[in-house]
């Protein structure tokens, strides 16, 4: 290998040449216009058209023709007879060339200003980042992407949310910047990730990156209508950036879904850059109908031979270790456009073995080449790379077969008509059966393996003997043990050029005796093994919905189902009636009464048991990857639905507690938190799937220690309650200013418009006037009686209310009060003591607000308490003595009167959803258990089938351990095992 | 500013301080008869109707009313119980009540020392009797608890308490009554500040933390053994574990943990061995019976560890060691603990729907824990001469909705019911819903 380096940079100081125009001190004018004839190969002009036999012609870099051609004169002939030419492959998803930037140094409180001056308030925006100002050519990064089949990347300084613009780069190391830059602005990055050169706080979270990316694409078009009277370097960067190809690093399907969803909403094409589990649910990634850059990092089996560890494994991440690498070809088959990465590679050689096992699991090979040739062109809008198109760059492989057979030699990888030697291709076959004689004895030898690298297989009789082969310019060397001293460490050493069938040359015996040997080839050799390898697919485990333990195979489907004579809490006038049934049909609650049937339904005996409306919590945080977005005192732009994770195993666990609803609600670290998520916990279903649909608009809002930040560091505004309020009438006027400046643009003339300046559009403002509207509904987080007060203060000088105090432990000492406000509360049970402001909490409180008439909810804001919901709201009755019926209904009704869902769901009554429990016992007692839950007549939780998942787990797991124990043996690398942790996420999850 | 902020902090706790607990009930002058409630022994039996009557603190009469004729006469005072439901005290084990008050307020925090061999550590005397939070225990049933140091490898010493008391002299039942040892994880997280994967995997450090203990455990039985070496206060305050006139408590959840843990103490001849934690210890169940290690199990109020668990696991866990023959009870340990433990019945209920019986569930807080702390002879099941501590409720004490508490009794002294919380509610409930 060094050897071949040495001559690469030998070969590039000889070849390098100036531009055309260029003074020339060192010599006289040598102009290149040589054409090079390729001749007698199966060429690949594109994956799909294929010439046999074929001529390709190239002169100064480029193709200038290829077919079957008659051969100029003054072409330099190379006759490739029987081997392969192909486009060479192409990186769209590079950082050749480009230092990871100096991260700034961090200071010691929070930074919530820019650092820099002239370009967008926020510095992770950085659309005026070029890459090209910081790139440099890294000839040995170039020679390793070229040992592997590159010709071109796609290069970008990999930092920030917006990126900036990437460089387009020949991988030429014969020539310079000036021959192989092909484009300095070929596209822009984003990403979710904010950038290392700066502080800047904001955003914290990712749904906090969506909205700056959103605001500030509302921005640039703002700005671009001459609306702005400052300049923005940023903003006019990304105005020209605009219509190049977009490349957004998602990492992860999740995070595709989310960028794709900002893509719609701007008319944005983003190309994603995906996480490599598309498969597990792919009728998502279709429906997204985006295109793709997909990365080739399959994780390594665990080391699963220490049981103890092995357990600790989850069976989703053995089931990503067994389905990764059917993602390509999942993709392929569902028609979704994609081209594959290296970037997720540490080194080129497991993108290398990857992609020919993805290959191996069922990856077409032309979709696999086209996803390193003409689809990243096509992403890229090039045409002239990735085919071998007349006009194009002369960038292409000779390889000794199929490019994607493991037995196929890369001979030369050309750039820009720029030869890069990596294999000799005339290297003589030798592989075979040999008889061999030394010194008298016997001995048969098999060469196999790759041409230029062969191995050897040495036997005496039938013993196999320790050998090894070298074989280099010509000669091979073999180096053998004697059988009888089969033990010792000593060689006997053969050489003998190569020339010919048989080989005849000397060696060295053990005891340093020089003899000379022969050694006659008896038979040819066949690659018989390969035939062997491709009858054996492997084991691929279905992917379930989502995928992993209590995962569904198939998603469970509405059904028609009849309840007999259960115990029914209506919720209603009705109250509790005893022996009742009660019809579901298409999702709904049909019928109630006695004596019910119907065709076709399935009925449920529950006799015994009690049937009520599901669970609803209004306050929660599972389900979804983010909480907070802290970064500034308000985030009414950021809505935790952009966010929503579907496959928590706590939305499962949810349902094994009767709940069907929640309310994900926006954390505490700040007085204007973000909007909330309003999902049903359809488990297995999409986030999509899950959000109700033209849900009624939620904010959080937060008060008290979290939000004055008493329990940790900071420096923010505010920092006492009396600040809490100002920033709230500071926010609330604001929006209030906001709207009237829109209503009056709005209303002026079509040509007083053209005159006018618009008004700039704010997410934020735009969120915050929708409450003085009245079009969107306050939840907030409270605990002490003199904030409770002054928000409802504060609303009423806007002439709004707040909807939901959340928490409100101190509701008890001002429920006259919010009574006449109009503000319903939803509290725990029985926290308390926590933090100073709990001290005074009670668990007292839900009754005595539920008896001044306020609408009481009982809430969680735990994923261990949200999954017996039902005790909570028992304990209304041993503290205050609520009635049984009233209790309950603070799990049920009453949230969803707070969340203003009670036209469909909160009780049992004809025509609202059939969200329903059936509970083995009275739902308030701590013996019941949910045996069933059901939401819109799907049954997604089934006590029974719970148990019998938690055994197919086990069964799963088991049969991956010993998958893993087998790839283990056969000497694939592995990882140490881990335990995946969920965060558990609370109101201060930061 | 902070400094400010600190005074104000520092005012406002003084003043709420100002508002004491309830006051201790004074001794018992009169002998008291409680009849025809239905009696929750607390070993597993039940009497429907029983005359239960105690004197001078002690119980000196348990029996089932329907067979027995007493004089009701030799008593001082009568309560007639019929309908109700009587239970021995409730004990919480492994708890912190009395050593934090406010979790987020760090000048009332007192739960933990620095460093990490701390057996000389003594819980009682930080045990605050005026906490507020410990009031709102008896309201619920729960009337004595171990109070236990945390933190560090070997986190202290704790003592077990009554809850109605004027110090923690009063309060205690039995002083010093264990070591706890915190076992180390065979398992680490990555150190996600250095980079690493923010994972759990094997500690490779593991095998040397137990060479520690061992080394520690050995130095510790050496230097209890001499004579007249410097005094070395540590290693003093280890001599209970080894002339077993104290236990060892080992908090360990994982399955080769809590093996490791038990041939550990076993090696180091330590008798009175009991698992705290125990979330793996359903696959070590015949080995604790063999080695005759009961379970403090966590509380089962908790989420499953992984996603892979059985959704029920922890509600089940006590359950199915007691049906494999270990000896359990329950604690309260994880967020807000302290405030949580008067949820200790609602622990037990929640057990008894996944295969333990509903007698059986109340001995997993009575019997059980005083038979682990050793206090079984005062306390855990109502016996004849056994400690007065017992309370009267409305019905079935292990549910929310019935569990309503009419009268309390510690060592035969009829305690106050009333907390910070229930003075709240009165006054507010009167002037908001104008009821007294």
């Amino acid at each position: 290998m060094k050897k071949l380096l040495l001559c690469l940079a030998v070969v590039a100081s000889q070849w390098l040449s100036a531009q055309d125009y260029f003074p020339k001190n060192d010599g006289v004018k040598t102009p290149e216009n040589a054409i090079t004839a390729f001749t007698n190969a199966k060429i690949y002009v594109t994956p799909t058209e294929i010439i046999e036999n074929g001529t390709l012609l190239i002169q100064k870099g480029k193709v200038i023709g290829v077919g079957s051609l008659t051969i100029p004169k003054n072409a330099i002939t190379v006759d490739l007879n029987g081997k392969y030419i192909y486009p060479s492959f192409i990186e769209v998803f590079s950082e050749f060339g480009v230092e990871k930037p100096k991260s700034a140094a961090r200071g010691r409180t929070s930074q919530y200003d820019a650092t820099r001056e002239g370009f967008y308030w926020n510095d992770h925006i950085r659309p005026d980042q070029k890459t090209i100002d910081v790139f440099s050519f890294n000839d040995k990064d170039a020679e390793e992407l070229i040992k592997y089949g590159f010709g071109v990347v796609n290069t970008h300084l990999n930092d920030g949310i917006i990126q900036g613009t990437s460089v387009l780069v020949a991988l030429n190391t014969k020539q310079d910047n000036n021959y192989r830059i092909l484009d300095q602005n070929a596209s822009q990055f984003l990403s979710f990730s904010k950038s290392s050169q700066s502080n800047q706080n904001y955003p914290t979270s990712l749904m906090g990156a969506m909205a700056l990316i959103r605001q500030f694409y509302y921005d640039a078009d703002w700005y671009a209508k001459g609306n702005a009277e400052t300049k923005d370097l940023a903003i006019e960067a990304q105005l020209a950036n605009k219509t190049l190809p977009q490349f957004f690093d998602a990492k992860s399907r999740k995070n595709s879904v989310r960028a794709d969803k900002i893509a719609n909403e701007f008319g944005i094409n983003y190309i994603l850059k995906g996480g490599g589990d598309e498969y597990a649910r792919i009728d998502e990634v279709i429906a997204a109908n985006a295109k793709y850059v997909i990365p080739l990092d399959f994780p390594d089996a665990y080391d699963v031979t220490d049981p103890y560890m092995a357990s600790k494994v989850a069976l989703s991440d053995m089931l990503y270790w067994n389905q990764a690498p059917t993602n390509a070809k999942v993709l392929a088959e569902n028609g979704v456009t994609f081209a594959l990465t290296s970037s997720e590679n540490k080194k080129l050689k497991d993108f290398q073995e990857n992609l020919l096992k993805a290959i191996e699991y069922g990856l077409d090979e032309t979709k696999a080449l086209e996803a390193l040739t003409t689809i990243p062109a096509s992403l890229l809008g090039k045409t002239d790379i990735g085919t071998l198109k007349k006009g194009s760059y002369a960038n292409f492989l000779i390889t000794s077969g199929p490019v994607f057979d493991k037995e196929t030699t890369l001979y030369e990888n050309w750039v820009q008509g720029n030869r890069n030697l990596l294999e000799n291709m005339h290297t003589q076959d030798i592989r075979g059966t040999y008889a061999v004689k030394v010194d008298g004895e016997m001995y048969t030898m098999d060469i196999k393996g790759k041409i230029e690298k062969p191995s050897i297989e040495f036997k005496q009789d039938s013993t196999k003997i320790n050998s090894k082969i070298n074989y280099d310019n010509g000669w091979v060397h073999i180096f053998y043990s004697p059988v009888s001293e089969s033990e010792t460490t000593e060689f006997v050493r053969l050489s003998s050029l190569v020339n010919g069938n048989d080989f005849k040359g000397s060696g060295t015996l053990t005891n340093g005796k020089e003899i000379s040997w022969t050694a006659r080839k008896t038979e040819d050799f066949e690659a018989k093994e390969k035939k062997d390898k491709e009858e054996k697919t492997p084991e691929v485990l279905p992917v379930s919905f989502p995928n992993m333990a209590y995962g569904f195979a198939e998603m469970p489907k509405q059904q028609t189902i009849l309840f007999k004579n259960a115990t029914v809490w209506t919720n209603e006038a009705d109250g509790v009636l005893e022996e009742t049934d009660v019809l579901v049909k298409d999702g709904k609650i049909a019928q109630i009464g006695k004596n019910l049937s119907a065709k076709g339904a399935t009925v449920v005996d529950a006799t015994g048991k009690h049937l009520t409306s599901g669970i609803i919590d209004e306050h929660s945080h599972i389900g979804t990857d983010a909480v907070n977005e802290a970064g500034q005192n308000s985030s009414a732009e950021v809505t935790i639905e952009d966010v929503v994770d579907p496959a928590d195993i706590n939305l499962y666990r949810n349902l094994s507690g009767g709940v069907t609803t929640i309310q994900i609600l926006h954390g505490s670290a700040n007085p204007i938190g973000g909007r909330s998520a309003l999902i049903k916990l359809k488990w297995g279903g999409s986030a999509d799937d899950m959000l109700i649909d033209n849900a009624p608009k939620f904010i959080k809002f937060a008060l008290g220690e979290n939000v004055k930040q008493s329990n940790w560091g900071g420096g923010r505004f505010p920092q006492s309650r009396m600040g809490v309020e100002q920033v709230f009438i500071d926010y609330f006027q604001r929006a209030k200013e906001y709207n009237e400046a829109w209503n009056t643009y709005n209303g002026l003339s079509k040509r007083e418009k053209a005159k006018t300046n618009a008004p700039r559009y704010d997410i934020e403002l735009e969120t915050i006037s929708e409450i003085i509207n009245q079009e969107r509904f306050i939840t907030c987080h409270s605990y002490v009686q003199s904030e409770i007060n002054m928000l409802m203060k504060v609303a009423e000088q806007f002439n709004f209310n707040i909807n939901t105090f959340t928490h409100i432990l101190e509701g008890y000492k001002v429920a006259d009060k919010m009574k006449e406000h109009g503000v319903g509360g939803s509290t725990f049970s029985d926290w308390w003591a926590y933090k100073f402001e709990v001290n005074d909490a009670i668990p007292y409180n839900a009754a005595i607000m539920h008896d001044a008439g306020i609408t009481v909810a009982i809430n969680s804001d735990d994923a261990e308490m949200s999954r017996r919901l039902n005790q909570e709201a028992a304990k209304t009755v041993k503290y205050g003595g609520m009635t049984e019926e009233e209790a309950w209904k603070m799990v049920t009704l009453n949230p969803a009167k707070l969340l203003h869902l009670d036209d469909t769901i909160g009780s049992i009554k004809t025509g609202k959803d059939a969200d329903l429990v059936l509970w083995s016992d009275n739902p308030l007692s701590i013996y019941a258990i949910a045996e069933k839950t059901m939401i819109e007549g799907v049954v997604y939780y089934d006590y029974e089938q719970m148990k019998a998942k938690k055994v197919e787990t086990a069964v799963t797991k088991n049969k991956l351990v010993n998958m893993m124990i087998d790839a283990k043996n056969s000497g694939m690398k592995t990882q140490a095992p881990k335990a995946k942790e969920k965060e558990l996420m609370h109101c201060d999850t930061l | 500013m902070k400094k400010i902020v600190y005074t104000f902090l520092c005012m406002l706790t003084g003043l709420s301080v100002l508002q004491a607990q309830q006051t201790p009930a004074a001794k018992q002058t009169k002998s008291i008869l409680i009849t025809n409630a239905t009696a929750h022994i607390g070993d597993g039996k039940v009497i429907e109707n029983s005359f239960i009557g105690f004197k001078d603190g002690k119980l000196t009469l348990v029996v089932d009313a329907t067979i027995s004729r007493i004089d009701m006469t030799q008593f001082d005072e009568v309560i007639e119980a019929s309908g109700k439901h009587v239970y021995p005290g409730f004990i919480v084990v492994n708890s912190t009540l009395g050593l934090v008050e406010i979790d987020a307020v760090k000048a009332s925090d007192d739960e933990r020392e620095i460093g990490q061999m701390n057996p000389n550590i003594r819980s009682l005397i930080a045990y605050n009797t005026e906490s507020k939070v410990i009031e709102t225990m008896r309201p619920n049933g729960v009337l004595a608890g171990q109070i236990v140091p945390q933190g560090g490898t070997i986190a202290g010493t704790s003592s077990v308490v009554q809850f109605d008391a004027w110090n923690w002299e009063d309060a205690a039942i039995k002083t010093d009554d264990a070591i706890h040892i915190n076992w180390p994880n065979s398992l680490s997280r990555g150190r996600w500040w250095m980079g690493e994967p923010n994972t759990i995997k094997k500690n490779e450090k593991y095998a040397e933390n137990i060479e520690t203990l061992k080394t520690y455990f050995a130095e510790a039985k050496a230097y209890n053994q001499g004579k007249g070496s410097e005094r070395n206060l540590p290693l003093e305050a280890m001599k209970g574990v080894f002339d077993s006139s104290q236990k060892l408590f080992i908090h360990a959840d994982g399955q080769r943990e809590i093996v490791d843990a038990i041939t550990f103490a076993e090696a180091m001849g330590i008798k009175d061995i009991i698992i705290v934690g125990g979330a793996e210890a359903t696959p070590v169940a015949n080995f604790l019976v063999e080695h005759n290690v009961p379970v403090v199990v966590t509380r089962p109020h908790s989420l499953p560890s992984m996603e892979d668990i059985d959704v029920k696991g922890p509600y089940k866990l006590a359950a199915d060691l007691h049906a494999k023959g270990v000896k359990v009870t329950i604690d309260p340990a994880g967020d807000m603990e302290r405030m949580s433990s008067r949820n200790l019945p609602f622990y037990a209920g929640t057990a008894a729907v996944y295969g333990i019986d509903k007698e059986e569930a109340i001995s997993l807080i009575t019997k059980n824990p005083a038979e682990i702390l050793g206090i079984d002879d005062i306390m855990g099941t109502l016996e004849s001469g056994k400690d007065a501590t017992l309370f009267i409720s409305e019905g079935d004490a292990l549910d929310m909705r019935t569990n309503i508490i009419s009268k309390a009794f510690i060592q035969g002294r009829d305690i106050s019911l009333e907390t910070h919380q229930t003075e709240l509610y009165h006054r507010y409930n009167e002037k908001i819903n104008g009821q007294p």
